[in-house]
Parts: C-alpha cells; sequence; structure tokens
C-alpha cells in the first residue's frame, strides 16, 4: 500500500511527525473558538448587563476561591423544567464580564444564575453559618468564616484596572472611586449612594451580614449572590429576536 | 557551569524570600517560601553530586525512572485518598469541619488534580522516559534535564495543591493553579519536550516506535491547551489573584476545549502510549495492526480536538458549536475502538496468560474500560441524551469509569512491569496481591460507576419530572436526599480501589527491597518469573 510508505517517511523524521502532529492537533479549536470572537450573534444585545461594582466583584472572588462552582452551576438550559425551576434560560450577554465564566458542569446543589433577590439576606446569613438550618436535606459545607473574616478590599482598585486590561469597561472614575463605592455599598447609610447607583445601576446596597462597622467576607458574598440573574429585565427581552 | 547554576539558584532564593516579604496575600506568601525551599533543595543537590551517575547496567537513565515511580504510587494513594474523604464529604456534610481548608469545594479539586496530573503525570512522565530509551536504543539526552523535569513536576504538584487548600485557584476545571504556576508548569514542560524530543532525534532505530507519536502529541497538545486555556491577567505580580483574559461564551469554550483535550490528550493519547509499549511487551507479542496504529493515531489525535463544546450543550454556546462539538465526538468513537482493538488484538495467541499472569489481566481490563468509557463518552455527547445526563453524577461515573478503569489499571501494570525491572529483581514480590489489588479495584469501579449511573438517572429524571399543573414535581433538596445510598456504595467502590492501592504500594516495597513472597503459584502458572525479564 502507498500510503504506508508515504508514512513512513514520517515515522523516521522526527522534525516532520512533530509538525504534522501539532498542525493536526490546531484544526478542531481555530474552527471552533475563534468564530467566538467576530460572530456578532455570539452574544446578544440586552439591555441591564453591566460590570460587577467592586462589592459583587471582590464577592465573585471568594465564590471561586471555595469552589463553589465544584457543584453549582451558572447556566439554566433551556428545557421547560429548568426555566420552571430556575427562570428564564441564561443568555450569552449575562455572562459577558465574567473573567473567568462560571457556568460549571455539575449540580450537586441548584443552579444560581438567578439567586439573586430569591431569598432574604438573612436566609443566606444563616444558609452560609449552617446550611442544615434551612434546608435540612442539605449536604453543602458550612462557611462560618466568611461572617467572621473582613473583607480585604484596600487594592479594589488594582482588580478593576486588571479587568480593564481584559475588557471590562470599567471607567477611570469606576476606578478612582472603587474604594468609596465599595463602603458605600455595604453601608448606604454614609457614602454617595446616588453616584454608586449611577456608576452601576440598580446596584443593592445595604448591610448584607446585618452587621453595620465592619464590612466582612459575607457581606461581598451574599451582595453578589443577590445580583445573581439580576441584571437583565426579561419584560424587555424578545427572544424571538435573538434566534441564532 | 555549576557556578553559574549555583549563583542563579541563589538569586532565585534570595528574589523567593523578598518576594515573599512583600506579598500581598498569603496564597502568595507561603508558595513564595515553597520556592524558596525549592530553590534551597536545588541548590543543595548541585554542591552535593559531581557527577550524578544512575545510569542502569543497560546503559539508560533510569535513577529518574525510579524516582517517577515512587513518586507515582505516592501520589495515587494520596490522590485515591483524597475522592474517598470528599465522596463521604458529599454523604456526611459534618466531614467538612466548618473549616476554610477543607471543605469540598477546596478538596475537590486537590483530589481531580492530584489524580490527573500528581498520579497520572508522574505516570506518563516515567513511563515515556523509559519508553523512549528502550525503543529509540538512546539513553535521555540530558540526566539532569531528566531530574529537573521531574523535581520541577513535584513542585508543580506541591505548588498547585497547597493553592487550593489555600484558596488560590483560578475557577477553571483541572486548570485551577494560579498563573505564577502555571508559568512553572510551562518552563518544566518545555524542558520536558526537549528532554523526549531530543532522546528521539538521538535513536539508533529509523523508525519512531508508535507509542512515541503518542507521547509526543500528548506533550505538544498539552503544552497549546495549557497556554492559551491559562492566559490571564494578574492583579499584581506580589499577589496570586488573575482574571482570564476571556469571559463568560468565549472563556466556556477554551476552557472545555482545554478539559475535554485534558482527558483527550493527557489521559488518553498519553496512556496510549503506554498501552503501545506495555501490552506488547507484557503479553511478549507484537502489536496487532500497524496499520491500525497509524489510523489510529492521525484520526484520534485529529478528532478529539473538536469535541469540547460536548459540555456545553443546551447552553447559551451558540448551536452551531455545540453541534459540531457533538457530531465530532460520535466519530471520536471509531478511532478510539481502534485503539481498544489493537491492544486487545495484541494478546492474539497469548490470551492464556489471563489466567496465569495478574498483570496482564489488569492491563487488559484497563483497555477494556477504555473501550467502555469511549464508547459511552459519545452516548453522552448526543444532545438529547445530555439533557438528562448533563449536571448529574452520571458524568462523575462516566469519569471515573475512565479514569480508574483505564488510566488507573494501565498505570498500575505499567507500575508492576517496571518496578522488577528497574530495581534489577527477579521478580514482583507476590504475584498474588497483584491479583488481590486487581480484584479490589475491578470491583470497587464496578460499584462506583453503577452507583453513579443510577444516582445520576435517578437526579435527571426527578428535575425534569413535571406535575399535570405545570410544575416540577420535586424539589432540589429531594433529589439530593434520594442519592444518599448510592453516594455510600461510591465511598465503598472508591475505599475498595484506595485499599487496592495500598497494597500495590506495599508490594511494589517489598519488590524495591527484593523480597520475595512464599505463594504457592497463580492458578495454571509453572512459573512466576515474569519471563521477558531475560529479554531486557
Amino acid at each position: 500500500m502507498s500510503w504506508l510508505k508515504k508514512h513512513e517517511k514520517i515515522e523516521r523524521n522526527f522534525t516532520l511527525m512533530a509538525v504534522l502532529a501539532l498542525l493536526v492537533v490546531t484544526v478542531g479549536g481555530i474552527v471552533e473558538i475563534a468564530p467566538l470572537f467576530y460572530l456578532k450573534n455570539t452574544i446578544e444585545k440586552v439591555k441591564g448587563v453591566r460590570p460587577y461594582s467592586p462589592l459583587e466583584l471582590l464577592g465573585r472572588n471568594i465564590y471561586i476561591r471555595e469552589g463553589c462552582y465544584s457543584c453549582h452551576s451558572q447556566m439554566i438550559r433551556p428545557m421547560r423544567d429548568e426555566v420552571e425551576r430556575y427562570g428564564h434560560y441564561s443568555l450569552a450577554a449575562e455572562s459577558m464580564y465574567d473573567h473567568p465564566f462560571q457556568w460549571g458542569s455539575k449540580r450537586t446543589g441548584p443552579d444560581l444564575a438567578r439567586v439573586g433577590g430569591l431569598y432574604a439576606d438573612e436566609w443566606h446569613r444563616d444558609h452560609m453559618r449552617d446550611p442544615r438550618s434551612v434546608v435540612p436535606e442539605s449536604i453543602m459545607p458550612a462557611y462560618p468564616f466568611l461572617e467572621k473574616r473582613e473583607l480585604k478590599y484596600k487594592d479594589i482598585a488594582e482588580h478593576l484596572k486588571a479587568q480593564v486590561r481584559v475588557g471590562v469597561p470599567y471607567t477611570e472614575e469606576m476606578i478612582k472611586l472603587a474604594v468609596a463605592d465599595l463602603e458605600t455599598q455595604a453601608n448606604p447609610a454614609e457614602g454617595d449612594l446616588a453616584g454608586l447607583l449611577k456608576r452601576y445601576p440598580k446596584a443593592q446596597a445595604r448591610v448584607f451580614d446585618g452587621k453595620p462597622g465592619r464590612i466582612t467576607e459575607l457581606d461581598a458574598m451574599i451582595a453578589y449572590l443577590q445580583v445573581l440573574g439580576t441584571m437583565v429585565d426579561f419584560k424587555d427581552y424578545d427572544a424571538k429576536k435573538h434566534l441564532r | 557551569m555549576r557556578a553559574f547554576e549555583l549563583s542563579i539558584l541563589g538569586i532565585c532564593f534570595f528574589a523567593a524570600l523578598i518576594a515573599a516579604g512583600r506579598a500581598h496575600d498569603d496564597v502568595f506568601a507561603i508558595h513564595c517560601l515553597i520556592a524558596a525551599a525549592a530553590a534551597a533543595f536545588f541548590f543543595y543537590r548541585r554542591m552535593d553530586a559531581s557527577e550524578r551517575i544512575d545510569y542502569s547496567a543497560t546503559g539508560y537513565a533510569d535513577g529518574v525512572v525510579r524516582a517517577g515511580v515512587i513518586a507515582t504510587v505516592f501520589w495515587g494513594v494520596i490522590g485515591f485518598a483524597a475522592g474517598v474523604y470528599i465522596a463521604l464529604q458529599l454523604a456526611f456534610p459534618v466531614l467538612n469541619l466548618d473549616l476554610p481548608w477543607t471543605t469540598f469545594g477546596r478538596l475537590r479539586p486537590l483530589h481531580t488534580s492530584a489524580v490527573i496530573f500528581a498520579f497520572g503525570g508522574n505516570a506518563l512522565i516515567c513511563t515515556s522516559f523509559y519508553v523512549v530509551q528502550r525503543t529509540t536504543g538512546a539513553r535521555l539526552i540530558s540526566n539532569d534535564a531528566a531530574w529537573f523535569v521531574f523535581w520541577g513536576y513535584q513542585l508543580f504538584i506541591v505548588l498547585a495543591a497547597t493553592g487550593y487548600v489555600l484558596g488560590g485557584t483560578q475557577g477553571r476545571e483541572y486548570a485551577e493553579p494560579e498563573w505564577y504556576v502555571d508559568l512553572w508548569l510551562t518552563v518544566v514542560w518545555v524542558v520536558y519536550l526537549v528532554v523526549f524530543g531530543g532522546t528521539i532525534l538521538r535513536r539508533k532505530e529509523p523508525h519512531i516506535y508508535v507509542a512515541n507519536w503518542f507521547y509526543l502529541s500528548f506533550i505538544l497538545t498539552i503544552a497549546m491547551l495549557h497556554i492559551v486555556n491559562n492566559l490571564t491577567m494578574p492583579v499584581s505580580f506580589l499577589g496570586s489573584k488573575s482574571y482570564s483574559a476571556f469571559a463568560g461564551v468565549q472563556d466556556a469554550l477554551t476552557q472545555w476545549w482545554y478539559g475535554h483535550n485534558a482527558v483527550g490528550f493527557f489521559l488518553t493519547a498519553g496512556f496510549l502510549g503506554m498501552m503501545y509499549y506495555f501490552v506488547p511487551k507484557q503479553a511478549e507479542r507484537p502489536v496487532y495492526s500497524y496499520k491500525l496504529s497509524i489510523i489510529h493515531f492521525w484520526s484520534l489525535i485529529f478528532l478529539y480536538i473538536w469535541a469540547g463544546p460536548h459540555h456545553l450543550h443546551y447552553t447559551a454556546l451558540p448551536d452551531w458549536a455545540q453541534t459540531l462539538g457533538m457530531v465530532f465526538s460520535v466519530m471520536l468513537w471509531m478511532p478510539s475502538w481502534g485503539g481498544m482493538i489493537n491492544g486487545l488484538m495484541t494478546l492474539s495467541g497469548a490470551w492464556d496468560k489471563i489466567r496465569t499472569d495478574p498483570v496482564i489481566k489488569t492491563m487488559v481490563v484497563a483497555v477494556g474500560f477504555y473501550g467502555m468509557s469511549t464508547f459511552e463518552g459519545p452516548l453522552m455527547s448526543i444532545k438529547d441524551v445530555n439533557s438528562l445526563s448533563h449536571y448529574t453524577n452520571w458524568t462523575i461515573g462516566h469519569v471515573h469509569s475512565g479514569a480508574l478503569g483505564w488510566v488507573g489499571m494501565i498505570s498500575f501494570g505499567a507500575m508492576y512491569y517496571l518496578t522488577p525491572r528497574l530495581w534489577g529483581r527477579e521478580r514482583l514480590y507476590s504475584l498474588r496481591l497483584v491479583n488481590v489489588h486487581f480484584w479490589l479495584a475491578t470491583i470497587g469501579i464496578v460499584l462506583y460507576a453503577a452507583s453513579m449511573w443510577v444516582s445520576g438517572i435517578t437526579q435527571g429524571l426527578m428535575w425534569r419530572e413535571m406535575s399535570p399543573f405545570g410544575v416540577p414535581v420535586w424539589s432540589f433538596a429531594d433529589s439530593v436526599a434520594a442519592i444518599f445510598t448510592y453516594d455510600l456504595i461510591r465511598a465503598a467502590g472508591g475505599g475498595m480501589y484506595l485499599i487496592g492501592g495500598i497494597i500495590m504500594a506495599y508490594n511494589l516495597y517489598r519488590t524495591v527491597r527484593g523480597d520475595v513472597r512464599a505463594e504457592a503459584p497463580m492458578h495454571g502458572a509453572t512459573s512466576d518469573a515474569p519471563s521477558s525479564v531475560a529479554a531486557e
């Protein structure tokens, strides 16, 4: 067989084999991934999606740090039962500022893509302290240390700058006022709430952990959980327009 | 040259100490201290040895392979133990201990990385170093560089593992280590490629043996995947936190392009290299079909890369990409089974050995599990099946039939093959213990996979069951409570697999010591001595 003879050439030439193998394994990635960066219909245009506020961003970092994605997805599929259980199916636009994405791959616990506003802050506090006090069947680890740890946020501007470098549209003003915005969101009584809401529309500002005076990791965590899935107003969303 | 290396290491040591003092967070500080300790360790090693000669009587660089065998067995037992522990956490949440360092969320990446990268990675590196020398007739181009790969890789493992426990993670599955750990692995990996490729370039055989094609494609592809998927923007060069270069949809597909091909190239192509060397050796038969290996190799590496989107069915990823991923995943079934057939049929004329040689039995079952999980994978990649299986324990069961059945068993076979040869022993300490290990592992996998099928399908069916009023019948909490028993069975299966691993560690330890257990020979065997020893 002639192709066997031809293959012998490859088997006798290390460089040829390495180059061919590398070429063969790059094709799939180029065809599948590269178009996602320029095809306009990859991410639908919707109103409401904004970068995370400084407090929400640090909450998100804690979510990542604790490996919550191991057990919770943030991606509602368009099946009827999922939409009934969790709400409108997830849009690509809703995670367009998520560096990294947290869609997850496993539901040991429920999906969290639209957990924002579903439970009161008090519920979240109890749940983090002792999950089984509010859901007896739960197998989630308890996170009692979150409310004891002060949030480290003095370098939050550096985080926003890093996000700008990967394409998140934080403005100069947002970076300059990052510390103040964070403190305002966790304690709106003292601070420029109107400014925070102008920069981060519909941001929820209150004492999330129930203890005014100090900003804890629990404040950030609950602020993040409460914003999840709440940015897009689905009353305005026309699904048919975005068929692809 | 020595002075130059020593001064570089000295500079690294002090730079790491200074960085530790100025670090922005605890993870980075502790990692700097570990790096300083590593620099001191390398410094001491360089000071100490005049010329580290560990060529065996065969003239090959086998010292680093011996170290790799020890590391493989060590990390294997650690990884299995971590798995059993987190499996029990899922049944008994009290085992999370309410501490930051011991929650499931932090230990799960510890388990996955320990098994994939520490156990699997060490098995791949040490067997590739062994195989490339035996099949090219050339010694590794540099003993020092090979040892650098070994210790550099262990340092990567320690940095990754301590990072997870302390909360330093990128939040990307199977790519959790932070940016500076990724950079370090890149350096180690490039040296690995140079040692492996350089040795092939110096081969005395005109042909490159098929096992080396698979090892080569594994090393190259992992380099590509690792670099692209870990493109991140550090917040500070003195802190551990970084943000992925990509977001949302693009990030998701990049990650699963990486994630699936970590399976495809780390856990498949590399271990196929192992299969193509150790199965023919242990069976003392040539590879079944040379033509089939060529088709197997090129079609496997071409098709695998496309399969990533099947992890993202029905998500916000565009449909065209999902469908493409599904179609290629189904096609992938063919080369996978081509490889399985090539491995199994290598035993043609030697099937009787399954009765007498538990090592070949372990390898055969490994290839069998390879066939089963590469059938199950394409099945689960079909969108309608995936709509049920995704997000459930079925996926976990599938992964483990591949990881425990294929990757684990073929590695055990290779370790049993290598240990007597590397330490110049006539035979293994005990073939009967290999047999015990074999049955513990096999029954353990069956318990694991079966319980996860039932549990996963239970979850999927409960989630989608709608009442006549159009609302879900079961709350999510109901579906958690429903799988408790299966979680126990899974933990029992994993526990058996762990005990098997400990028995292997003991057996290999006694083999290294040169002990031979007084035992009746295996049923039907005339002699327990692996007859291919003389051929080495």
